[in-house]
């Protein structure tokens, strides 16, 4: 029997807002451990939170850019459980009445193109940090109280490709957004998964278990992959999948139980008494949506359109909101699409994946760029040329004209120069010469090559071809 | 309506508190006795109010996004049963 898998993924996005959801405190990551707190964050009594407008804003934002219908009228919950960083007893977040319900994303994998339903988006207060030692836990309540928002996807998914390709939508999203920076590694963004399988075209739910844990974007597919096969492995042996939470574990490249003593999680959820409900004006709500920047998929679909960039081009250059930028100021300036998209996709893309860096934190900017495509396009230098200086250009932010005249590279384009280079070669290699004009047409290269060496790849190809040909014929 | 003995042992575990045995039996009898009590209030018809989120009638109190200044280490550990610089210290929660 052949098995499908069905995924629903709960993703925690932290908002990139100046300060905490319910107090003043920052909410900067790396800061020495405790001295982001106050009295509302570690839970003193007698305090009261009061919410922060960005974190409303975020989260309409979010929702609207994900398709979800925006509620009227929401309030918080509190949901109670024990644990040392949690220093209420209690996390403010959301239970009925979230503010976001109802929405989707697409995703394409292989050509298809798939929708995924967001269940609900809510916002809720991060928890601290724990440090576990030897014969003690060690607590840094800094985290506490950061804005998230819990992103609930319905059961659609139905491969680890789709699943990582969801995350990977969703990621460009709150990037465009500019309300979480989705860094999974640092934890800014995280994925649990609720996994279960079931017989090809059946309609029903098998036995679900919780995967935790997959702390980098590389291990969402991994990750999956594995418990699917796992779960495929137990029916096929004849057992029973157990209902449990399983960490992912990136070093055995396995999922594991957690086999914690199975508290039954009985959250006891109210009404949060210290908040008063958000009632969402529709004028908000309109003012939000006409703010929004436009979104990966219609950018993607308008490089196409507008700039007839292939598919590929256009899906890597709108990932980031920022790329996207970059290769739009490029075209303005005059640059032909596909040649900035070609430059960009290889040697400009190469750097950063080298360096991790973002685009904008390079001294290559759009001008210099488009001024090396000038200098190719009015013969001054070759490609191959412009390929060897750009890296220079891309760390250093030095213009290529300057590079090009302090390393003389500027292209030899003058036949009669060329010609006589030509005839020097054709001297020292009569042997090949002659092989060329019996027929073994493919020494061309060879000839070319032979006439770059000597002018370290100087010369002007175009010529040195037509050159070579009228030469040998 | 009835909480049994085994309701007031989950609760007291999800409360972290020990109950002794007769402690079992006079809560369940007191717990009983408080909903009963309350019990009294479905007699009347809400189907058609709306549920009270809030018993103040306002909605929407923000704060900018915009810092203050925190506690230091020192103040925020002040209260702490235990500490170890610049950490709160807590019995080992992973086995």
């Amino acid at each position: 029997m052949n098995y499908e898998a069905v995924i629903g993924l709960e993703i925690h996005a932290q908002l990139l807002t100046e300060t905490k959801i319910f107090c003043g405190c920052s909410t900067r990551f790396g800061s020495e451990p405790n001295t982001q707190t106050c009295p509302v964050c570690i839970g003193m009594p007698g305090v009261l939170p009061v919410l922060n407008r960005r974190v409303v804003e975020f989260a309409i934002k979010t929702g609207l850019a994900m398709n979800c219908r925006i509620s009227s009228y929401s309030r918080f919950a509190r949901k109670n459980y024990f644990y040392p960083d949690l220093p209420k007893g209690y996390q403010i977040s959301q239970y009925e009445l979230p503010i976001c319900e109802k929405g989707y994303i697409d995703i394409t994998v292989d050509g298809t193109t798939r929708r995924v339903g967001i269940t609900r988006i809510h916002m809720e207060e991060d928890a601290g940090k724990n440090i576990h030692e030897k014969d003690c836990s060690l607590v840094d309540l800094n985290r506490a109280g950061v804005p998230l928002l819990e992103i609930v996807t319905e059961p659609d998914i139905r491969s680890p490709q789709e699943a990582s390709a969801f995350m990977k939508k969703l990621r460009a999203i709150l990037r465009y957004l500019r309300v979480c920076d989705g860094n999974m590694e640092q934890g800014s963004l995280r994925c649990d998964a609720n996994v279960s399988i079931r017989p090809e075209g059946s309609d029903e739910l098998g036995t679900k278990t919780e995967i935790k844990n997959i702390n980098s974007f590389r291990f969402v597919e991994k990750a999956l992959d594995y418990e699917i096969k796992r779960q495929i492995r137990v029916i096929r042996d004849g057992g029973e999948i157990v209902q449990e939470t399983r960490l992912w574990n990136s070093e055995t490249g396995k999922t594991e139980s957690m086999r914690s003593k199975e508290e039954a999680h009985d959250y006891r959820y109210f009404p949060e008494p210290d908040l008063v409900p958000l009632e969402i004006k529709r004028e908000m709500v309109e003012e939000i949506k006409a703010a929004l920047p436009e979104l990966p998929d219609e950018k993607k679909a308008r490089f196409v359109r507008d700039y007839k960039l292939p598919e590929y081009d256009a899906e890597i250059l709108t990932e980031e909101r920022s790329i996207a930028e970059w290769f739009e100021e490029a075209v303005r300036l005059g640059a032909r699409p596909k040649e900035v998209s070609n430059w960009m996709l290889t040697e400009i893309m190469r750097y950063l994946n080298e360096t991790g860096k973002e685009i904008e934190e390079i001294d290559l900017r759009p001008p210099q760029l488009v001024e090396l495509l000038e200098l190719i396009k009015g013969g001054t230098i070759s490609r191959n040329i412009a390929k060897t200086i750009l890296p220079e250009m891309i760390s250093t932010g030095r213009p290529a004209e300057e590079i090009v005249r302090e390393k003389g590279l500027v292209q030899i384009s003058d036949t009669s120069e060329l010609e006589a280079l030509v005839d020097e070669i054709l001297s020292k290699n009569q042997k090949e010469a002659q092989r060329y004009r019996e027929g073994e047409t493919k020494l061309l290269g060879f000839f070319v090559g032979q006439v770059m060496k000597a002018t370290k790849g100087k010369a002007n190809p175009k010529i040195v071809n037509e050159i070579l040909r009228k030469k040998l014929s | 309506m009835r909480i049994s003995r085994e309701e007031v042992e989950h609760i007291a575990l999800l409360a972290r508190l020990r109950l002794t045995d007769e402690e079992k039996d006079l809560y369940s009898e007191q717990l009983s006795n408080i909903l009963d009590y309350i019990e009294k209030l479905n007699e009347l018809d809400t189907s058609h109010v709306e549920p009270t989120s809030h018993v103040i009638p306002i909605s929407n109190v923000f704060r900018e996004d915009t810092p203050v200044e925190s506690l230091g280490v020192d103040e925020a550990l002040g209260n702490a049963p235990d500490r170890s610089d610049p950490f709160y210290r807590v019995p080992r929660i992973i086995e």
